[in-house]
């Protein structure tokens, strides 16, 4: 994959201040196109079902991706540093898994939160450090691990499932702001948003996340730490992922090996479809949140009028898969016309 | 990038021989009965069709891409040719299995159009195709399955039955390892398979057509994934929704094993062939030395990992030598 990305580095070099304002004005526009779309879902859901727009329902349907998104804010990270993580349900798998161990002998709420977030932290740390350490592509990594990580799962509780947890521990992912119908994980989120937000287009370390997708050759001779950087950015995905476990067995009260099976694919679809790009250095924040609204509420509609789940995921494979033709396919009419404005001057 | 060096690469497969070796060696001190030609050969069969997919994921792998829908696609496959024959039973299993092999043509081909015209990674590609073929197997079962007593005798002796004393599944594995041997080695379009791997750009301007390369890999993938598609239904005699669940990781996790690197370019044949034996003997001494099946996921992650982090340490320090080597 690395050299796929090679072959469409060269570019002439004087052309590079038009060419990112180019993508910045594209971006713009891959925003827009999401929001339609986004708005689109919105009218044609409420005119399917009465009862999507209902305030309650509406708050109420977050309960069921925001532990997603919580894992796509890193995720973003993860991808425009040129890597993937398929291990981020696998790690919420095993951290589900010690928060029940210890739960059943007696843990309590603090301690569970701090063993979900540690083993989280742990997990993405063992990534990065693989990935950095020896070099080995992301993918194959991860791939290994998310069976490592889950299998560990699989290996301690076979067909069982702990189910014991303390009622103050329920309340995490289950609770609302004060008497509101406000989730509380919605407003974690939106927390979380803001400062992965500022993180990545505030500070230095977003610009170096950015510099390392776009050419870590070039980055690591311009004095970025890249291996750091990849390091930090593959341990916040799982600190995240730790914490999305959390708020997942909280909800749902219990811990079966196959706990978020499949939400991987889920959580890089959402980050693509935000207009993050494959090839590493391009996407921003705003668009992964419109994202994760979008495919929340088209699953929530869909539900209402009764489309099943697995229905749902040939729509989503269908999306994911447009999702990346189309800016590539508007980039690749782009620059020939471009080329052609070149040819004729 | 890493030029495929013989020499090197034959050590490679040599040292996963003998790490087969010792694993066999280590199971039979701990039960005799695993070392027998009959529990030998149930592990060639339990292997066959990790063998074929995995030939097939070792050539998109060494083009520099990755198919994660075999999997979906084996379900897919294997539904429909179940629900054929349990609908129309009177259709003859050499047609079933032409249209099986249809089936597979169609599924890959669909991933080397987006991969290869509408240039979308390999990775995306596959995810996306990988919940939509597993989607289908759903509408098209309706969550049904279709169980043994549902299938014509003929369809479920497809595998057991011999041709000239082996096995037809053993046989189908053969086949599809002497072909691509035959086209990986042989052949021009197999030689540059490993070019377009190698360096995409260089490639190109050797005149490689890497459009039509990427499309033949994952049409290939398709096609055997289409056959074991059939013969995985036939094998156990039920087509299910959740049929190989899980199994496209086994087959990267048997290309890694044997020495194929994910960002292509270097991966031998032989390797792959050794590296699914290798998952296979592990699966079977599972049972053998009566560890629950649920340690399977966690093993095969754990070996997928050392063997990477093996196989790049081993490749550095060749590296390494090469450098002195020039230095000198």
């Amino acid at each position: 994959m690395e050299n796929r990305k090679a072959a469409a580095a060269p570019r002439p070099g004087e052309k590079r201040r038009s060419l990112s304002g180019r993508i910045a004005r594209s971006l713009m526009e891959w925003e827009a196109i999401l929001l339609l779309i986004f708005v689109l879902v919105m009218v044609v859901n409420a005119n399917l079902s009465s009862h999507f727009l209902d305030l309650f329902n509406i708050l109420d349907t977050t309960f069921n991706f925001m532990e997603k998104a919580i894992v796509a804010l890193p995720m973003i990270f993860v991808i425009i540093c040129g890597d993937i993580d398929i291990s981020v349900a696998g790690i919420i798998a095993l951290a589900s898994l010690l928060m029940g161990m210890a739960s059943a002998a007696g843990a309590g709420t603090g301690a569970l939160v701090l063993i979900g977030l540690g083993a989280g932290l742990a997990a993405g740390f063992l990534n990065g450090f693989l990935i950095t350490r020896f070099g080995i592509p992301s993918i194959a990594v991860t791939i290994g691990s998310m069976s490592l990580f889950r299998g560990l799962a699989y290996a301690a509780l076979g067909d069982r499932a702990y189910t014991k947890y303390p009622a103050s521990f329920a309340a995490l992912g289950q609770g609302y702001v004060g008497a509101t119908i406000i989730p509380l994980q919605l407003v974690l989120f939106l927390l979380l948003a803001l400062v992965f937000g500022l993180l990545l287009h505030r500070t230095t370390f977003g610009r170096k996340v950015y510099a390392v997708g776009n050419n870590p050759t070039t980055a690591r001779f311009s004095g970025v730490p890249v291996g750091s950087i990849r390091l930090i950015v593959f341990s916040l995905s799982g600190l995240m992922s730790g914490l999305a476990s959390i708020l997942l067995t909280s909800r749902i009260g219990s811990t079966r090996p196959n706990i978020a099976s499949g939400w991987e694919l889920e959580i890089i679809t959402t980050v693509l479809l935000g207009g993050v790009s494959m090839s590493g250095g391009k996407g921003n924040i705003f668009g992964v949140i419109i994202g994760i609204f979008l495919i929340g509420f088209l699953k929530f509609g869909m539900g209402l009028i009764n489309v099943s789940g697995k229905v749902m995921n040939i729509v989503i494979g269908f999306l994911l898969i447009v999702a990346i033709m189309l800016p590539d396919y508007v980039g690749y009419l782009r620059e020939r016309l471009l080329l052609r404005r070149q040819q004729r001057e | 990038m890493r030029q495929p060096r013989p020499e090197l690469l034959k050590r490679r497969e040599f040292t996963l021989l003998i790490l087969i070796l010792l694993l066999l060696l280590a199971i039979t001190l701990r039960s005799p009965n695993f070392f027998q030609p009959g529990n030998l050969y149930d592990i060639l069969n339990d292997t066959a069709i990790l063998i074929m997919v995995a030939i097939g994921q070792m050539m998109v792998m060494v083009t520099g891409g990755i198919d994660l829908s075999v999997a979906s696609g084996i379900a897919l496959a294997g539904m429909s040719v179940g629900m054929l024959n349990q609908y129309y039973p009177q259709i003859p299993i050499a047609v079933i299995v032409l249209i099986s092999l249809a089936i597979g043509f169609v599924l890959g081909s669909f991933n080397g159009i987006l991969v290869a015209l509408a240039k979308i990674p390999p990775i995306i590609t596959t995810l996306g195709t990988m919940s939509i073929y597993r989607g289908f197997v759903f509408v098209l079962s309706k969550g049904e399955w279709v169980s043994a007593h549902e299938m014509t005798e003929a369809f479920r002796e497809l595998p057991r039955g011999t041709t000239a004393g082996i096995a037809n599944l053993l046989l189908c594995a053969l086949l599809v390892t002497a072909a691509a041997a035959i086209f990986l080695h042989l052949s021009k379009t197999g030689r540059e398979l490993y070019a377009a791997g190698g360096n995409r750009v260089a490639a190109q301007y050797v005149g490689v057509n890497l459009r039509r390369i990427d499309y033949l890999v994952f049409t290939v993938s398709g096609i055997i994934v289409g056959l074991s598609g059939l013969l995985w239904v036939t094998r156990y005699a039920s087509a299910q929704n959740e049929t190989a669940s899980g199994f496209e990781l086994q087959t990267v996790a048997a290309c890694v094993i044997g020495g194929v690197s994910s960002m292509g370019g270097c991966g031998t044949l032989w390797g792959v062939v050794l590296g699914a034996l290798f998952l296979g003997i592990v699966n079977n001494a599972l049972t053998v030395i009566n560890l629950s099946p649920f340690y399977q996921m966690a093993i095969q992650g754990f070996v997928i990992l050392v063997a990477i982090v093996a196989n790049t340490l081993v490749d550095r320090r060749n590296q390494l030598a090469m450098l002195r080597k020039r230095a000198l």
